[in-house]
């Protein structure tokens, strides 16, 4: 709902590191404990950059799987999307919804990994290679 | 044709970061506390500050209301004597769905800073965006009204997460509706274990002397974890 706004802030991150050359691609890092649909960032992301030197640039992103940690004792594990229960149904125990709770001892997690929204890096034409007319 | 690969590895959002802590900021300068209040739309949030900010324990608060638009929130409030500023995000910055840091940085000069301890920033409604945009608040509070169903922490865990209270509203309609109070509590802890939680009701009052006391109490709570 909201990839227009996180599409311009690519755009906007990928414009000062380009320093005027023309950006052939731009290279995410998202994780997966955040609320974005790539194929919508995507297509905001072609709007958005039209008539700046990110025109025409793919978007690429590289999934990062959540990790959480035990704050009391160090289990790791990854939260994962849960099922909506359905009404009426037994209440699960605790390892079968995926949760933000340790799967040990029941105590929540910090963030290890999946809040990520960062543009890891860019693809620039080199100036230098700007074509020149055959004569 | 040559090309380079040039390492950016910054934060899409670094440039909304560094608005909210220029706006924090500005209300530490100020010593005012900062809310940002969020639900889904029609959960209950300018219900629930009608019912608190009529008497604060003598706390001055001021709330800046953001909505696609209109005034309709923000009259009343202003019913109340409360100071008030309505923000639209519609036109000015193309019909947002939510509050950014930007948008907040803009209402500050017409915000009594100066009058109030207490600023709440009524947030538009919605359960997605709004929990991705700092906008330099204190405090984040969610109000998940009954009327919602029990699963609404598993389908919008961001939300439910960035928040450190949860208001469980409208409990007077309990009687009427198949909420299973017991399983969105424990979706709730799913996402969120032990998070502070209400339950209230703005229409009967039950439950809001508890989250009057709270934001009451948010100034010094502020100022003790500094």
């Amino acid at each position: 709902m909201h990839e227009l706004a996180l599409s311009q802030a690519i755009v906007d991150t990928a414009i000062r590191h380009a320093e005027g050359r023309r950006v052939t691609s731009v290279q995410m890092r998202i994780g997966t404990l955040r609320q974005v649909v790539p194929d919508s960032l995507a297509f905001y992301f072609e709007i958005v950059s039209r008539d700046t030197v990110c025109e025409g640039a793919d978007l690429e992103h590289e999934l990062v799987t959540a990790l959480l940690e035990c704050r009391d004792c160090g289990e790791t594990w990854d939260p994962a999307p849960p099922p909506i229960a359905t009404r009426g149904a037994e209440l699960l125990p605790l390892g079968s919804v995926p949760t933000f709770r340790c799967p040990s001892c029941g105590t929540g997690g910090e963030v290890l990994r999946g809040g990520e929204f960062w543009v890891e890096s860019i693809t620039v034409e080199n100036e230098e290679d700007a074509c020149i007319a055959p004569r | 044709m040559h090309r380079t690969k040039v390492k950016v590895a910054e934060d899409a959002l670094d440039a909304n970061e560094t608005i909210a802590r220029a706006n924090r900021d500005d209300f530490d300068r100020a010593s005012v506390r900062v809310v940002n209040l969020m639900s889904a739309p029609g959960a209950g949030k300018t219900s629930l500050l009608e019912r608190a900010l009529a008497d604060l324990d003598g706390v001055r608060a001021g709330v800046l209301e953001g909505d696609v638009q209109g005034s309709a929130d923000a009259d009343r409030i202003a019913a109340l004597h409360v100071p008030v500023t309505q923000l639209n995000t519609d036109p000015s910055f193309g019909g947002e769905c939510h509050l950014d840091a930007n948008m907040v940085r803009s209402a500050i000069p017409s915000l009594p800073l100066d009058h109030i301890d207490l600023l709440v920033i009524e947030n538009v409604g919605n359960l997605v965006c709004p929990a991705e945009f700092r906008v330099g608040e204190d405090a984040r509070v969610m109000v998940a009204s009954v009327a919602e169903g029990e699963d609404k922490p598993l389908k919008y865990p961001l939300m439910f997460r960035t928040c450190e209270l949860v208001l469980i509203n409208k409990v007077d309609l309990l009687p009427h509706l198949d909420f299973d109070l017991d399983r969105f509590l424990y979706n709730l802890d799913a996402v969120n274990p032990d998070v502070a939680r209400m339950k209230l009701s703005a229409r009967t009052g039950e439950g809001v002397d508890e989250w009057r006391s709270w934001l009451a109490r948010l100034p010094d709570r502020v100022a003790a974890a500094v």
